[in-house]
């Protein structure tokens, strides 16, 4: 965490804390828990890269590795577009795909409950294998155990996903700069509301479908338009907020974006509404962030809206200098505000 | 979105703000208190203040349910979830409000406390419908917006005969809170109120005439959205500017000067006023609150449980008390945004959205630089 956030957080209370929903809600808690344990005492220079996923060394002199790992305990298992055998398939494929890398192998961890009916599991396994299938990526090993009925709920499934960026290719948050451009593949929190509303059984009159979607079709394209990419990233937990937040510590930039131009579904801002949600922490599981030098950005904007993906991809703001790192927005009544991080917890178990 | 994007129109703003600019004098200023967390929220996530004029100031008032909760109700809660070993619902806000000895409901939570979050009072019910083995038990908090739910779920329990069900009735009511402010021996300038909106669909207009007829203060009744906000401001500068102190309804589309009477009816059969009750920041106020009624008992957890009240003081450094009654600024405290964050909130004023300690970290810090 830069010198200028520290001030704002108390330190972790290893001595009587305790694990909370909040350090797995992808907000400042969590990004507290990362850096004062797991970074901390697993410290090396991959790590510290700070990524969603790791930029390693080449091991053929063909492009350097990514590898990239995400665990899914999405509740309920199966959701309007998805269910948490493609998206434990999308996760992966998506983190290594905004390092800047081709996607090339998979593997898969379950903790399987006790109790869990076989056909539930056949249609998680049957989804992931559709899902790697239709993204080119093979799964190629995997573990399995069972803990007793009650010590899980259902399944939970960790993948790690492993690819190779050609030479000049690798992407990293740290690379945003004063007078890029921030632009976005579609309309937020498509998943987090598809989630909630099966979670609450709310039936609203169009029906939201989460956009749980592999990208690296989508980058690809973004790459062929010859487009300079600075960073790209997918806002998941914690929803387009924090995603800023994370690229503008690590770039030690700010951000000011127009909320006008930020897309959202009416029945996602409806349900957003009437549930006390603000979209723009709303997670996605089929979303692109992209920050280029603005020169680029009509060129890239033109080949994200010709991919299917990327229909309604977006100019929605611009990165600035700023050593407080702020994100900020432009309201639609015209005001400035701040868009930090998210605080406590949205939304548990979204993927 | 019908209904609601037209309230959030950049365009009508631009214009509200240029009117409120041309109609402003320059040689005074306009001090007015917004009693609602919902409307500083909507300042500051909308950024309001940049469209007012330098010599328009908003005082954030104590409307923000969990801010005025003191840390001896929650106590209460955490004593319920933790040694009575019931299952401890309440509304999300209330979860991160700090407690006694550095807990929280969440922290309670954490350490083996059944404690969930539910979106209605009839969730609450439900609930103890589903686990007959299980005592439930609702931690009613919030002002008289939320309490005719409450008072539902007391009748349906009584309906349902249910014998595992209980309610930690905590609403409180705005006049009184208004009243103490205005009455409070350190002043402040406040030139008018803006009016609550929930809060005043269902007690109506009338109870604020006594702020205009008896203390001067104009009070006009605002919506949530930011326009009705503008508007409602607009509309107190007309007041003062006129030498007026009447209380005005800009939110015309939900409220009345009577407001939501069968609401009233039932929330007066099933709960009655408190003698006292301690609020956060405004002290023990007379007649501010609510209790079970006697024919109700059996539902009243503190009737049911042995949790008596026990008043704690608040943390020394923590300015929420002087915040609260409008007298200093969130950034004002020294513990704002260094040891009290959203994420480890010292003060209740930096839990809810609807706080003005929190609204201020997450949307309008930048200024502060």
């Amino acid at each position: 965490m830069s010198d200028h956030r520290q001030g704002y957080i108390r330190p972790l209370d290893l001595k009587n804390g305790r694990v909370e929903m909040a350090h797995g809600a992808g907000g400042r808690a969590m990004a507290q828990l990362i850096e004062a344990l797991f970074i901390k005492h697993l410290a090396n220079d991959y790590l510290a890269q700070g990524d969603d996923g790791a930029l390693l060394e080449s091991l053929t002199g063909q492009g350097r590795l990514v590898m990239a790992t995400d665990c899914h305990v999405v509740s309920p298992l199966f959701f309007p577009g998805g269910d948490i055998g493609s998206l434990s398939v999308h996760g992966t494929i998506n983190d290594v795909a905004v390092m800047g890398a081709k996607p090339l192998y998979l593997a898969a961890g379950f903790i399987l409950e006790e109790g869990f009916p076989l056909g539930d599991l056949a249609r998680i396994v049957e989804s992931m294998a559709q899902a790697a299938k239709n993204a080119g990526v093979p799964m190629v090993t995997g573990d399995t155990k069972v803990v007793e009925r009650g010590k899980g709920d259902g399944v939970f499934i960790t993948t790690t996903g492993v690819g190779i960026v050609a030479p000049g290719d690798e992407l990293s948050g740290r690379n945003a700069q004063a007078g890029d451009a921030i632009l976005l593949s579609g309309t937020l929190g498509d998943h987090g509301m598809a989630i909630m509303a099966e979670r609450e059984s709310l039936g609203f009159e169009s029906p939201i479908i989460s956009d749980s979607a592999a990208l690296h079709g989508l980058i690809a394209v973004m790459r062929d338009s010859g487009a300079r990419l600075h960073v790209l990233r997918d806002p998941t937990r914690g929803g387009l907020a924090t995603t800023l937040n994370e690229i503008a510590r690590q770039s030690g930039v700010g951000m000011l974006l127009q909320e006008s131009a930020i897309p959202v579904k009416p029945a996602v801002a409806a349900a957003c509404e009437f549930l006390g949600f603000d979209p723009l922490y709303v997670a996605n599981e089929g979303k692109l962030l992209a920050i280029c030098p603005a020169a680029d950005a009509p060129l890239l904007l033109a080949a994200m809206r010709a991919h299917p993906l990327g229909t309604d991809a977006a100019i929605i703001g611009e990165v600035q200098a700023d050593p407080h790192a702020f994100v900020q927005m432009r309201t639609c009544l015209g005001g400035r505000r701040m868009v930090d991080w998210l605080s406590g917890e949205q939304l548990p178990r979204i993927c | 979105m019908k209904y609601i994007s037209e309230f959030r129109d950049g365009d009508v703003a631009q214009r509200l703000s240029e009117a409120i600019h041309r109609e402003t004098r320059p040689e005074r200023a306009y001090h007015f208190m917004e009693f609602c967390g919902g409307h500083t929220h909507a300042i500051s996530r909308y950024g309001l203040t940049d469209l007012l004029p330098s010599n328009v100031k908003m005082i954030h008032g104590p409307g923000c349910p969990v801010c005025v909760l003191p840390i001896g109700r929650v106590d209460q809660a955490i004593r319920l979830a933790l040694e009575e070993e019931v299952i401890l619902c309440t509304y999300g806000d209330c979860l991160r409000v700090p407690a006694s000895n550095g807990l929280s409901l969440m922290k309670a939570k954490a350490q083996g406390g059944d404690i969930r979050m539910v979106y209605s009072s009839t969730d609450a019910v439900t609930l103890a419908q589903k686990n007959p083995d299980k005592h439930v038990v609702f931690f009613a908090i919030g002002f008289e917006t939320t309490t005719p739910p409450t008072a539902v779920a007391l009748k349906q329990a009584a309906m349902l005969g249910l014998k595992n069900f209980s309610v930690l009735c905590c609403h409180v009511l705005t006049p009184p809170a208004m009243t103490a402010i205005l009455d409070a021996p350190e002043k402040i300038a406040i030139d008018g109120f803006v009016g609550p909106a929930h809060v005043s669909t269902i007690i109506g207009s009338r109870p604020y005439e006594i702020f205009a007829d008896q203390y001067g203060k104009p009070v006009v009744i605002a919506g949530f959205e930011p326009l009705d906000v503008m508007q409602a401001i607009r509309m107190l500068i007309h007041q003062v500017n006129e030498g007026r102190s009447e209380v005005e309804n800009e939110f015309t589309r939900a409220v009345d000067r009577d407001g939501n009477r069968k609401a009233q009816g039932i929330v007066a059969e099933v709960l009655e006023l408190r003698d006292e009750f301690e609020w956060r920041g405004l002290g023990t106020l007379a007649h501010s609150a609510l209790k079970i009624r006697d024919e109700f008992a059996e539902f009243d957890a503190e009737k049911r449980f042995d949790i008596a009240y026990v008043a704690v003081a608040d943390h020394k450094a923590c300015e929420c008390g002087t915040i609260l009654r409008g007298l200093k600024q969130p950034q004002e405290c020294k513990l704002f945004g260094t040891v009290c964050t959203p994420e480890n909130p010292i003060g209740s004023c930096m839990v809810s959205s609807e706080g003005a300690c929190a609204a201020h970290f997450t949307y309008g810090r930048l200024k502060d630089v």
